[in-house]
């Protein structure tokens, strides 16, 4: 187990997310149970704002409920995240219909507005980076998704024009 | 249950209600293409490969995971469903590299063999194979190796992962188009909870999770199957040996699914604990010691020398000057040779072996309370037990094909658990209720639980009054074992010796479990006696799920009980002051026979040192390291005019023999063990031995015959046959009967099938026999210089003295080397913090080892392993006897541990 960052980690949030949920359950005269397993990401992932690592190994200890089952579950659903991530999610599709008209070039210019690269997050936790294999607009195409959002046809100098909008916008 | 009555494709076949549709038609022949189904899981629907039509139903279905109906009419091999399958055929393989030309799985690959039936030959769909390359979880695992370019994600391997094994090592990690099988986080799968039980590996229908030590030695088409019994411990899985007979070699170790007991899971020794075998630092010859130095020698000179010197020593001191050691590890022929070679051809009952270390007192206490020494039901029995009371056996790791049945059954919701051990074993943590008593008070703890049944009135008072005596006795003894009193002396709460009390007593049939933690203790025989006493007050024992289950710790110990390698019994507990019983084997073996019990193993290594006993046998044993007090065991083995050790491996007790032969494997010879549960089950040869090695029982037939007394048999078949004729309890045992399942003893004829479970109506010896123990506190207790208790045990991935285990890559890889176990609050005590190396000391010897902190182990207790020579747990312990049945206190004495 990674004892450094174990040291440097909160606990106490985590511990009180399950508590609150061992409790309902003991109500109903049971012990937390494989279902509670999404709520208990969502919960987590909303205080840390992404999973970490020793918080997932406390849980499953505490809680029975196996690493394996919550990576399954990590790793299927989009909306988790193992690592620190930014406040605007922003995927970029390089499916082969976007492809052909240009997708590459809208993410080549993504990539140098926020001066990040594919799965990464800039310095002021404000934007991540993600690329998808189709994200299932492809008449859209090129397609690119703001925080669920969905901006298509894009150019890249339209990526750009949103990103600095939402950058002014925190500013 | 009502029969169900199906068509599949045109046929009428029947079904039992729950049966799928798959099942139905592969149990009537008829084979529905599948890759995601495994007998042992709940199905997935993954792979879409068993689609059929039903009527009535627009869509296909897939097969595994739709229940038989009453009048269904279903087609698996219509022009429709072959072209559809054909598909999915083509888009699995657009996923998969095939290079069936280089994969060991080559011609036991069902994808490979659909491919084949479907006839395609290139995919229709583009390759979309993720490459083998790159780092994945097995990258570091000695044991598994992954590769996702020939996995179809089915599932399998992580379902038995998890429904199965339970480790809930493996998932499926992303999702469409980017998934692969990894361990939870992603981390290295010795990192994982993952057991390397390697039944991954087996559910896998293709080549994607293998044995990395067999990868290249041999294609599975090319590898011939020999079913045989695990060497290791009493559970006694069935285990196929896969031989490459080009170079005979063992390469895998595969299980075959519905086998008795193990239903083809294994453990990592069984799965991956075979290398040993064919290791090159295997004896081969027979060797002399020549002023302190070994010499190879011929069989002949040898056996004549040993010969010349027994008859010499046994000349001028008398037969008892001379003794035996047999061996749990051998087969039933081997040691009723070996006691036959000792009672008739030296003429002494001092024949002994390792038993006395772990079960003695389980033999004495439960042959005193029954009738019987051996555990009353079955395995499979705990499967549906609804209470299961696991006492002093750390299960999952000492049996782990056992504890796998435990954990299922408490899983499936059917099965109550109650756990008292001094360490937080791995069951523990699925108990309902853990008692963490002090080693040591046991019998404090049961007579307690007896006491609050009593008081509540929750005994069976039926079953005491027609099945029992002396309740009485009983009754009085544990009057004063009140709750209050027991908890101080237990350090369990008061209240979790009522609850454990009341559920045990409530449960419709309850088994007790039981190991080495209860049976290594001066007061051995005592806490086997109390287990005895609370099954029989609450009526548990001679049914089904009840009884009181000791789990023996070698693969033949039971065997070697039963075969009469004890001082006191031949054959079938038959005893030897018993004038009848010594009549009839004088008369069969043609000799007269000594009628003076023997001596025990730890009082023939007294005898040693006083010069009692002058000449000592050895076979296949390793007293250097596994009995206790281990110094004391060198001094008086080295007082020894002569010794023989008969082994596969030279180790620490060979080092001090005049000579030493080299003996078959398990692996090489043919033959019977006796499983824990009675089970008399084949061993077969699947190997030829290194050099010159031979069967321990030619050896001795050969050396007593040089001795003057003819022992010859043709094979072990034989040895067998006259093993029946004299053993009732074996009497309708006979090779031929045995292939399948084997037979559980008593089993006294050719037409008898064997005992599943004892005592039924009727106790061996009559009534059951009450017996009043009160506690008495082990031996040695902790003081100010050494304020320790110290315990000892076994772990999952060795093996006893780790003569083989310690041999094998893989369990040496996940374990190398043993570490002391102390309460993290005891550690900051002395100021010793995880991987410190600590001195560890007792009154017998010193030794040093890398702590591990772990709240495992409760206060003021450590815990050691006995496998590894470089720091013996052995040389610590106190050779204190049980004065019953002589069992020394492996589990407690005293010592100091201190930072170096
Ligand atoms: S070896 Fe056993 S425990 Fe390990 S991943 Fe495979 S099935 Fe699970
Ligand atoms: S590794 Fe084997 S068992 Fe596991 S999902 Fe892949 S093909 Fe199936
Ligand atoms: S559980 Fe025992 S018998 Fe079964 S494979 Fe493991 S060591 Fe062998
Ligand atoms: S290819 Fe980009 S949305 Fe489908
Ligand atoms: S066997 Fe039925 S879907 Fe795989």
């Amino acid at each position: 187990m990674p004892d450094v960052q174990e040291n440097e980690l909160d606990l106490k949030p985590a511990v009180s997310i399950i508590e609150k949920i061992e409790q309902s359950r003991r109500a109903e005269n049971e012990r937390i149970r494989g279902d509670d397993l999404i709520p208990i990401l969502q919960e987590v992932q909303k205080v840390y704002g992404y999973l970490p690592i020793p918080v997932l190994s406390w849980v499953s200890e505490r809680t029975g409920i196996s690493t394996s089952r919550m990576y399954g579950v990590i790793t299927f659903y989009a909306q988790f995240y193992l690592e620190p991530h930014g406040k605007h999610t922003v995927r970029c599709c390089r499916g082969t219909a976007c492809y052909v008209r240009g997708g590459r070039r809208v993410i080549n210019a993504v990539k140098s507005t926020l001066g990040i690269d594919d799965g990464e997050t800039t310095g002021d936790m404000l934007f991540s980076l993600e690329t998808v294999a189709c994200l299932g607009a492809c008449a859209l195409s090129p397609v690119m998704v703001v925080d669920g959002t969905y901006y298509g046809k894009m150019t890249p100098r339209r990526a750009e024009q949103i990103l600095k909008q939402l950058v002014e916008e925190e500013a | 249950m009502d029969e169900i009555i199906l068509t599949i494709d045109n046929r009428e076949l029947s079904a039992r209600p729950g049966q799928t549709i798959l099942e139905a038609a592969l149990a009537g022949g008829i084979h529905i293409p599948h890759l995601c189904y495994d007998p042992r899981l709940t199905p997935t629907g993954a792979c879409r490969l068993c689609l059929v039509e039903i009527d009535g139903l627009a869509e296909p279905q897939t097969a595994c995971t739709r229940l038989a109906e009453q009048g269904m009419i279903v087609r698996t091999n219509t022009n429709a469903i072959r072209t559809l399958r054909k598909v999915i055929l083509e888009l699995l393989l657009s996923e998969h590299s095939l290079r069936c030309t280089t994969c060991d799985k080559d011609g036991d690959c069902l994808l490979q063999d659909y491919a084949y039936e479907y006839q395609i030959e290139e995919s229709r769909f583009p390759s979309i194979t993720i490459q083998p390359s790159g780092e994945n979880f097995t990258s570091s695992s000695k044991a598994i190796v992954y590769d996702p370019s020939k996995c179809i994600l089915c599932q399998r391997c992580v379902k038995i992962c998890a429904e199965v094994q339970m480790a809930e090592a493996l998932t499926l990690k992303g999702r469409s188009g980017d998934v692969q099988v990894t361990t939870g986080l992603e981390v290295e799968l010795k990192e994982s909870p993952c057991e390397t039980c390697g039944q991954c590996v087996s559910a896998c229908p293709t080549g994607a999770l293998y044995e990395r030590a067999a990868a290249g030695r041999g294609k599975a088409k090319d590898l011939i199957k020999i079913t045989t019994t695990c060497p290791y411990c009493g559970v006694g899985c069935q285990l196929d040996l896969n031989v490459n007979s080009s170079t005979g070699r063992i390469v895998r170790v595969t299980s075959e699914i519905g086998c008795m007991p193990n239903d083809g899971n294994t453990c990592v020794k069984g799965r991956f604990g075979m290398d040993f075998v064919s290791r090159n630092d295997r004896l081969t010859k027979p060797l002399i010691r020549e002023n302190g130095l070994f010499r190879e020698a011929s069989w002949d000179e040898a056996l004549d020398r040993i010969a010349a010197r027994f008859i010499e020593i046994k000349k001028q001191h008398g037969p008892d000057a001379l003794a035996g050691l047999s061996s749990a590890k051998t087969t039933n022929e081997d040691n009723y040779i070996m006691q036959k070679f000792v009672r008739a051809c030296l003429g002494t009952n001092n024949v002994d072996h390792c038993a006395r270390l772990c079960h003695a007192s389980t033999v004495a206490g439960l042959a005193r309370a029954f009738g019987s020494g051996a555990m009353t039901n079955s395995i499979e029995e705990l499967g549906r037990a609804p209470l299961i009371f696991v006492i002093g056996s750390n299960t999952t790791e000492c049996h782990p094909v056992i504890g796998i049945l435990i954990r299922q059954a408490v899983a499936s919701g059917s099965t109550r658990l109650i756990v008292a051990d001094p360490r937080r074993i791995s069951l523990s943590r699925i108990a309902e209720i853990h008692m963490q008593q002090r080693p040591g008070t046991d019998v404090a703890l049961i007579n307690c639980m007896m006491n609050v049944i009593l008081k509540e009135g929750l005994e069976d008072k039926e079953f005491i009054e027609q099945r029992t005596e002396d309740f009485n006795a009983l009754r009085r003894a544990v009057a004063e074992n009140t709750p209050k009193k027991a908890s101080k002396i237990t350090g369990v709460p008061e209240e979790d010796i009522r609850r454990a009390a009341r559920l045990y007593a409530s449960a419709p049939s309850a088994s007790i479990v039981y190991s080495m933690g209860i049976t290594q203790h001066t007061t051995g025989t005592d806490n086997v006696l109390s287990l005895a006493n609370l099954a029989m007050l609450t009526g548990n024992v001679g049914r089904e799920c009840t009884g009181v289950n000791p789990l023996r710790g070698q693969n033949n110990v039971q065997g070697a009980c039963d075969l009469g390698a004890l001082p006191n019994v031949y054959s079938g507990y038959q005893r030897v002051d018993d004038p009848d019983i010594q009549k009839k084997f004088e008369k069969a073996w043609n000799t007269e026979l000594p009628e003076k019990p023997g001596l025990t193993v730890v009082e023939i290594t007294n005898a040693a040192a006083e010069k009692k006993i002058r000449g000592l046998y050895i076979m296949g044993e390793n007293p250097m390291l596994s009995d206790p007090d281990i110094n004391h065991v060198l001094e008086c083995l080295k007082a020894l005019d002569f010794l023989v050790v008969q082994d596969i491996f030279m180790n620490e007790t060979t080092q001090l023999a005049h000579v030493v032969l080299p003996a078959c494997s398990f692996a090489e010879k043919d033959g019977t063990f006796t499983n824990t549960e009675r089970r008399i089950q084949r061993v077969r040869k699947a190997v030829e031995p290194p050099g010159e090695a031979r069967e321990d029982w030619r050896i001795l037939c050969d050396l007593a015959s040089r001795m003057g007394y003819t022992m010859n048999y043709s094979g072990a078949k034989e040895v067998q046959d006259e093993i029946a004729l004299l053993t009732p309890i074996y009497g309708g045992i006979t090779y031929d009967r045995l292939d399948g399942v084997g037979l559980q003893w008593p089993c006294p004829a050719g037409d008898h099938s064997g005992t599943k479970f004892l005592h039924e109506g009727k106790f061996s010896r009559g009534r059951g026999k009450f017996h009043a123990v009160r506690f008495l506190p082990p031996q040695e207790m902790p003081d100010d210089e050494y304020p320790f208790i110290f315990t000892t045990g076994r772990m999952l991935q060795h093996w006893h003295t780790g003569t083989m285990s310690r041999r094998c890559d893989v369990l040496d890889d996940l374990v190398p080397h043993g570490t002391l176990e102390i309460n993290p609050q005891d550690a900051l005590k002395i100021g010793v913090r995880d991987g410190d190396k600590v001195a560890v000391r007792s009154r017998r010897g010193r030794i040093e080892v890398p702590a591990r902190l772990t709240d495992r182990i409760g206060p003021c207790t450590v815990f050691l392993a006995f496998h590894f020579r470089e720091h013996p747990a052995n040389a610590l312990t106190i050779a204190a006897l049980d004065p019953i049945a002589k069992i020394p206190e492996f589990k407690a004495c005293a010592v100091s541990v201190e930072k170096l």
